[in-house]
């Protein structure tokens, strides 16, 4: 009994290591996949939640086909604050939000007219570090999901690109369709079609690092890296990732709470959090390892060309 | 035959059989959550069971499945309770009867319909076994009634009322009616599914602001029937471990009172928030009077095992020994002084630091932290009964210090293990760093749990090899089937073998 009890004392002191694990430097993973790219999402009636409510949302929008990488994140950062809509503050970045209303809700916190936090560039957990006055992106990370973003900074990001963050129910159309699956691309999940919980193992041995926790957005597309053949994720619309990877906030600002909620789970999370109706809140100014986001837009129908015929 | 009879008759075959079919339904469908996915055992059993794993019935199964191991944990006490507390013969069959019957069909068509398709039928005898449950809880309350005078007690040493009511078969019997009343609010949503009412699991619902009256209620059943369950149990180990004298004078009246108060404080969830201040009074008077016991029988165990021990003025260090000289009958207690750390602090904590803490972490890590700290109160009271169950069976010597030290280090390494786990970020702020954190915590748990579960496979196998001999240990535990301890009143109608009665249940 008691070498059990100090072989546990032993197991516990030596894995109880709380040093960041950071990776640096990684290889590139060229997938395929253009994280500028758009995509439709037709205007009509679909099935809400987990208890598929019939809800309709009666205009087209567009949905970015993947999250927002690290590289386009570091360049609007860049960009912002050569403009000067972002400042910096103790190694944050932040910036101004007009507030919230107030409803005098249970727990409902007051969030006035103020800087916020909007991206702890220095804090250990994101792969954007700013070097000489830029925002640069460490190597091998810039086509994965950009992490460490608060609500405010993902607004933020999406307003000076003339965007917004999809509301929930865009959000959980443009993941599932007209259908009643369980997940975006159907309702199996295994290792190889997205990266949560139980597919860290092969990320690890693929992407180097001690954890390989976010994956390169785009990645699992039906391609083969090395040994490790992936499933295409991409939604009914054709968006990849939407669940899995990392978590995505969306716009909503919802009566009586403070929260923003985000949708889609992530590398750390079990299956059930991966579902289409899974769900997730914390204040606006939170952000973590696991959090990013993705933007919306208003679908604009292009003008068709007249052809004019010279007799 | 007389296995058939050992086991579905006799208390302590009837107490073997429920523990038997919980470890089963346990060693399954453990294999469908947690790390056992990634291992690839979940879809092992899938797909040798055949199961239907619907992902957007999720939330059904899980409340299906939890919903049978409580009947055959309810099923266990009721067994216990009516074999300790003085009642007519007849009466305490017909209540082991009904309960039988109605926890193994809630058991067996409840998972049928859950995990094998559904079957309406199948949903439709769930709730007959589950209505059998509730009827045979109706005639527990009938068969309790404390003003019956041949149940006052006959010993002063137990606590009473001035007429010489019995305040133990009182607190039994405020339990009971507020378990039954408590199963209503369940009932009630229950009959609301499909029409008005949809199935959620409560611990996705913590942030919503506007939760409807059905929420609310089946919210507050499932906290008051894990809380009442554990007052149950409290009150059987108490008179286990010979509980009387000025401790059992203080906690009783605290645990009806407190019992009333925590019921009343739950059930008015559903239309005030001020019910909280009322389970917090509540829950003051029920633990105090689990203080009661704790000090009670740690004194008493101290005092006997000093005697055994052969310590005529023991020391300090001698008194330790003898208070950990019997881990079975430390081990209860012990484990409800364990809980107050993983969850009643747990609790509190969370309830004073909501604002500062809990709420500025994102919902999903809320989540851990509150079905932790319910799952770890369900599994302490699962810890309890089968300590109890092991000295029912006359575990002795070294089987009896290793069974008992094994289920208590194994199990509080575990509970401990998860409550860090779950509270994670409380010791290393960001998540980036938790990594080690979650490994050791995770290695530590399946370690204790790991433990605790080769020893019942181990006791588990070696009933059920007893069972195969002619004369084994069954045939004496079919004998002498009630379990042996001291009872609050001896009325003389109480009286327990069959032998003394005659065939038309009175006595001869």
């Amino acid at each position: 009994m008691k070498k059990i009890l100090l072989l546990s004392l032993i197991i516990a002191f030596y894995g109880c290591s709380t040093e960041p694990i950071v990776n640096t430097e990684i290889e590139f993973v060229n997938t395929g996949v253009d994280p500028n790219g758009w995509v439709i999402v037709p205007a009509g009636i679909f099935n809400y939640g987990m208890h598929n409510k019939v809800v309709e949302i009666n205009y087209d929008f567009e949905i970015m086909q993947t999250h927002v990488t690290n590289q386009q994140f570091a360049e609007y950062l860049n960009a912002a604050l050569a403009k000067g809509s972002i400042f910096l503050e103790n190694g944050n970045v932040m910036g101004a939000h007009p507030g919230d209303p107030f409803d005098g809700y249970l727990h409902e916190w007051k969030i006035p007219a103020g800087n916020y936090l909007h991206f702890p560039y220095s804090k250990p957990g994101g792969q954007i570090k700013l070097i000489e006055n830029k925002f640069v992106v460490d190597k091998g990370f810039e086509n994965h999901p950009v992490v460490m973003v608060t609500w405010f900074g993902a607004k933020a990001y999406a307003d000076f690109k003339g965007y917004r963050l999809p509301l929930e129910k865009e959000w959980a159309k443009a993941a599932r369709g007209t259908d009643t699956r369980a997940y975006p691309w159907g309702d199996h999940i295994s290792a190889n079609i997205t990266n949560y919980g139980s597919s860290k193992n092969a990320l690890q041995k693929l992407l180097g690092g001690n954890i390989a926790r976010t994956a390169p957005v785009g990645y699992y597309n039906g391609n083969k890296y090395g040994d490790y053949q992936t499933e295409d994720n991409r939604s009914p619309c054709g968006a990849y990732d939407m669940g899995g990877n990392v978590w995505q906030w969306v716009g909503d600002d919802y009566p009586d709470v403070h929260y923003r909620y985000l949708r889609g789970g992530s590398f750390t999370n079990y299956e059930y959090d991966l579902f289409v109706w899974g769900r997730n809140s914390a204040g606006p100014d939170y952000y973590d390892f696991n959090i990013g986001f993705r933007c919306a837009r208003d679908f604009v129908k292009p003008i068709p060309t007249e052809t004019i015929t010279l007799e | 035959m007389n296995r058939f009879n050992y086991l579905f008759t006799s208390t302590k075959g009837l107490i073997l059989t429920a523990i038997a079919l919980v470890s089963i339904v346990t060693a399954v469908f453990n294999t469908l959550s947690g790390p056992m996915v990634e291992w690839g055992i979940r879809d092992l059993t899938v797909k040798w069971l055949g199961m239907d794993m619907n992902p957007a019935e999720r939330a059904g199964r899980i409340i299906m499945l939890y919903h049978t191991i409580a009947m055959a944990v309810v099923a266990i006490e009721v067994y216990m309770m009516t074999s300790i507390i003085p009642m007519r013969k007849h009466e305490q069959k017909n209540i082991n009867m009904l309960v039988t019957v109605g926890y193994i069909t809630a058991m067996v068509f409840g998972l049928g319909f859950a995990y094998w398709g559904h079957n309406f039928t199948f949903h439709g005898l769930f709730l007959v076994g589950q209505s059998l449950v509730f009827f045979a809880g109706i005639m527990l309350a009938f068969a309790l009634n404390p003003w019956k005078k041949e149940y006052y007690v006959t010993d002063k040493a137990f606590a009473h009322f001035k007429s010489g009511m019995d305040m133990e078969r009182m607190a039994f019997f405020v339990m009971t009616v507020a378990m039954l009343i408590s199963a209503g609010f369940g009932a009630v949503t229950g009959s609301f599914w499909a029409n008005g009412h949809e199935t959620f699991l409560a611990e996705d619902l913590i942030r919503n602001p506007d939760k409807t009256g059905l929420q609310k209620a089946i919210i507050g059943h499932l906290h008051i029937m894990l809380t009442l369950i554990a007052v149950s149990i409290t009150l059987i180990v108490g008179r286990w471990l010979e509980f009387k004298g000025l401790f059992h004078k203080i906690a009783m009246p605290l645990m009806i009172i407190g019992t009333l108060i925590i019921s009343g404080g739950v059930w008015s969830v559903v239309w005030t928030h001020l019910a909280h201040t009322f389970i917090y009074i509540g829950s003051v008077g029920v633990m105090l009077s689990a203080l009661m016991l704790v000090i009670f029988s740690w004194k008493k165990l101290i005092h006997d095992n000093s005697i055994a021990l052969g310590y005529t003025n023991p020391t300090l260090f001698q008194k330790l020994k003898a208070l950990l000289s019997d881990p079975l009958k430390f081990g209860p207690t012990w484990q409800m002084v364990f809980m107050n750390f993983t969850v009643s602090g747990i609790g509190i904590f969370m309830a004073v630091k909501l604002e500062q803490i809990f709420r500025v972490w994102p919902a999903r890590e809320e989540r851990i932290t509150l079905t932790g700290h319910w799952h770890i109160l369900a599994a302490i009271i699962a810890t309890i009964i089968l300590m109890y169950y092991a000295d029912i069976v006359g575990m002795k010597g070294k089987t009896r210090k290793w069974f008992g030290w094994i289920m208590i280090i194994g199990s509080d390494v575990a509970f401990a293990s998860m409550t860090i786990f779950s509270m994670k970020t409380l010791f290393v702020p960001e998540s980036v760093a938790q990594q080690g954190l979650m490994n050791t915590t995770m290695i530590l748990a399946d370690f204790g749990l790991g433990s605790l579960l080769v020893m019942m496979a181990i006791f588990l196998g070696w009933k059920l090899f007893d069972l195969f001999k002619g004369e084994g240990t069954w045939t004496k535990e079919a004998k002498n089937s009630e379990l042996e301890l001291e009872r609050t009143s001896n009325p003389v109608l109480n009286i327990r073998r069959d032998n003394e009665f005659n065939s038309e249940g009175g006595v001869k």
